[in-house]
């Protein structure tokens, strides 16, 4: 086969590497080139540079260093058994690529994964090589995301977080049960550990030593992971839980979940189906719920039926729709706690809410100004010229906000 | 009296406090102030009276970042609405902090326009290297179209991030350059530049094997990169040939499906500890 050029390395391995949901680059130090030395900045929030006909952000490079891996993963690309192209850049090709694109303002840095091989310990070394000569010979200050290799030393995933902004390990499966069946290599009880080693290392950085001095930065921008979601037979309740055990016990500070996609060269055990996206997009919804808006995992199994989440409505109205004793809300009176339960209020709208009405009590004009979904919030609200009746009661409630039913057609 | 401050294309911010504080620190009312900007001036107002001299006046806090990026707002009367609500502030600290109230609404509406405009330019500007032999500081130029005057506003964050090189941002009112550390502004109208760049090749590869086919959203992508923009980003004429072959990709995919496995996978699989036996022991 003859030797392949950079451009058609680039092809095989992003194609390869765009299943990792992730592209976050928000949340890590502030940091600047102001003393004219490096390359790179960034400033809080994370910038998306590009969006794909997907729907999706490009904001890192997100690329493999090798696509080549031992391990049969049946829902991966990458697997073994798989008969995709293979290739593998050099550090010098992921540098350049990286530097030369963040340049041009394409990026604001890279993502690098990569499938295992010869083993673990020589995969993660490499790729923490490129970390190390893009921060210390290039004075790369954009941002870095590694994806870890459970299995590596703790020693390279050491010398990883204090290179890198963010830190990943893919769960991918929620139940160890799916993992051992779809992903016999990998090993659910290492990956926690691992995790659970990367939180504890995080925590260490930032206590101060003896000496009042900080000890330096370790993956600022936190650890995530990504869930598969419909290759195995685990229902919203299952991943949900799942999620919450990953946010509590790890302090993670993203779970990504990522519809399973069809793949060009599929296994046998791992039938294709079209990506479940409203399903991964309710799924997103109720991580929010939890994670901004005081839910808990099992509030929402609550308003779930045979533990899957309402496909037609989100899972906010769903809560409220089971459980309408609780409204309607004064939104002149209520807490910010329930405030943030009322569907069409988002978290800036109820922080708005209870600035304004400091000067007054609030009509229903005044939430329309506000930003507030005021058609959705209207049978869970009262405010000082509105109040319900008995539409919040009412047994087709729930028809308002459904779909309308399509009308099926002639074939 | 009627007052006719008139704002420069540059520094409109400061000028806009100046004549904003002479004002307001002597009460004048919103109805007898005239505010444009200097280029837009025909002539139809004159400049106006001399402005009074200012006396000490305070703002609430959230006031000044505010007024900074409603300033740079091309909508019609944003000068204006901002001094209105200015003098209101006077009387009411917490005036800024009721979203209720539909001047402070309007204003915040602006300012998030001029946010999401300083956003896409940050996301969007594409710079292209152009080098000449010999220099010893690379050199790249960019050529961008804002929708609203924020060019002074986004080029800290170009200058913070883009240092071991010089460039040039080209709007269509105004060049900002960047060179061996200093940055200036300059009002120059320039038409549009068609720019390219070798390594665009490469993005270009990058963004069509970045997009998943089974997972078309279009609308999802456009809401956040408007059709105004492609025009200038190297990779956007990509994107009609991706959603047209989307459909039949995804349908090879299934077709094709399951494949046998590899050849050497047997014998890779073969080599690695057996997991089974772990998971018994433990």
């Amino acid at each position: 086969m003859a030797k392949m050029n950079l451009q058609e390395k680039l092809a095989v391995l992003s194609d390869a590497a765009k299943y990792d949901a992730s592209c976050a680059s928000s949340g890590t130090t502030r940091r600047n080139s102001a003393d004219g030395k490096g390359l790179g900045s960034t400033e809080g929030s994370g910038i998306c540079h590009a969006y794909t006909p997907d729907g999706r952000c490009i904001s890192l490079l997100k690329i493999l260093m090798t696509n080549f891996c031992i391990y049969d993963c049946a829902y991966c690309i990458n697997r073994v058994s798989s008969q995709v192209q293979r290739a593998r850049f050099t550090v010098e090709e992921v540098v350049h690529l990286t530097t030369e694109f963040y340049r041009r303002n394409y990026i604001e840095g890279l993502f690098l994964s990569s499938g295992i091989i010869r083993s673990p310990d020589d995969t993660m070394a490499d790729m923490v090589r490129i970390a190390r000569e893009l921060r210390e010979v290039h004075h790369f200050k954009g941002y870095i995301h590694l994806k870890t290799i459970p299995d590596a030393s703790p020693e390279l995933i050491e010398q990883a977080g204090l290179l890198a902004d963010r830190l990943s390990m893919n769960v991918e499966l929620p139940t160890d049960a799916g993992l051992k069946a779809y992903a016999p290599e990998k090993n659910a009880e290492e990956i926690r550990r691992a995790m659970g080693r990367v939180r504890l290392r995080k925590e260490a950085a930032t206590e101060r030593t003896h000496t009042g001095r900080r000890a330096p930065k370790f993956a600022p921008a936190g650890q995530s992971t990504q869930l598969i979601v419909g290759a195995d037979g685990a229902s919203d309740v299952t991943i949900l839980q799942s999620s919450t055990r990953l946010y509590s016990d790890y302090k993670l500070k993203r779970v990504y979940y990522s519809a399973f996609s069809p793949i060009p060269d599929s296994a046998a055990s791992l039938p294709l189906i079209k990506p479940p996206l409203i399903r991964e997009h309710r799924l997103y919804q109720a991580d929010w719920l939890m994670r901004f808006y005081g839910y808990g995992a099992g509030e929402i199994a609550s308003a779930t039926t045979g533990g899957m989440l309402d496909l037609e409505i989100d899972p906010k109205l769903a809560w409220a729709l089971a459980n309408r004793h609780m409204f309607p809300v004064d939104i002149n009176r209520a807490g910010k706690g329930m405030l943030l339960r009322v569907p069409g209020f988002g978290t800036k709208s109820v922080a708005r809410i209870l600035s304004a009405r400091r000067s007054g009590a609030l009509g229903y004009g005044d939430l329309t100004r506000i930003g507030a979904l005021v058609n959705k919030a209207k049978p869970f609200i009262i405010t000082r010229d509105w109040s319900p009746g008995s539409m919040t009661d009412a047994a087709n409630l729930r028809l308002r906000f459904a779909p309308k039913p399509e009308q099926l057609s002639l074939l | 009296m009627n007052y006719a401050p008139r704002l420069p294309r540059l520094g409109t911010f400061d000028a806009w406090r100046d004549a904003a504080r002479a004002l307001a620190s002597n009460d004048v009312p919103a109805d007898q102030v005239v505010w444009a900007m200097a280029e837009e001036d025909g002539g139809l107002f004159g400049t106006g009276a001399p402005l009074p001299a200012p006396q000490a006046m305070s703002v609430p806090k959230d006031f000044v970042p505010l007024a900074k990026l409603v300033c740079a707002s091309r909508a019609a009367g944003a000068h204006d609405l901002l001094y209105r609500v200015l003098l209101r502030c006077r009387g009411n600290a917490q005036l800024l902090g009721n979203r209720a109230d539909p001047q402070v609404q309007q204003l915040a509406a602006w300012a998030k326009h001029v946010r999401r405009d300083m956003h896409k330019m940050k996301a969007f500007v594409r710079f292209r290297e152009v080098t000449p032999q010999g220099a010893n500081r690379r050199q790249f130029l960019s050529w961008f179209e804002p929708d609203h005057r924020i060019e002074e506003l986004t080029a800290g964050f170009f200058a913070r991030r883009f240092t071991d090189m010089d460039w040039v941002i080209v709007t269509p009112e105004v060049t900002t350059r960047y060179n061996c550390g200093s940055l200036t502004h300059e009002v120059l109208k320039t038409a549009r530049m068609d720019l390219n760049d070798e390594t665009e090749d490469l993005w270009r590869t990058y963004y069509a094997n970045t997009f998943n086919p089974a997972r078309l959203k279009i609308k999802a992508m456009q809401s956040e990169m408007p059709k105004k923009y492609w025009k200038n980003l190297p990779e956007a004429d990509l994107i009609a040939g991706m959603i047209a072959q989307a459909e039949a990709r995804v349908r090879q995919m299934q077709d094709t499906a399951p494949s046998l496995p590899h050849v050497r996978a047997a014998k890779i699989l073969a080599r690695l500890p057996d997991r089974s036996d772990e998971d018994q022991a433990r």
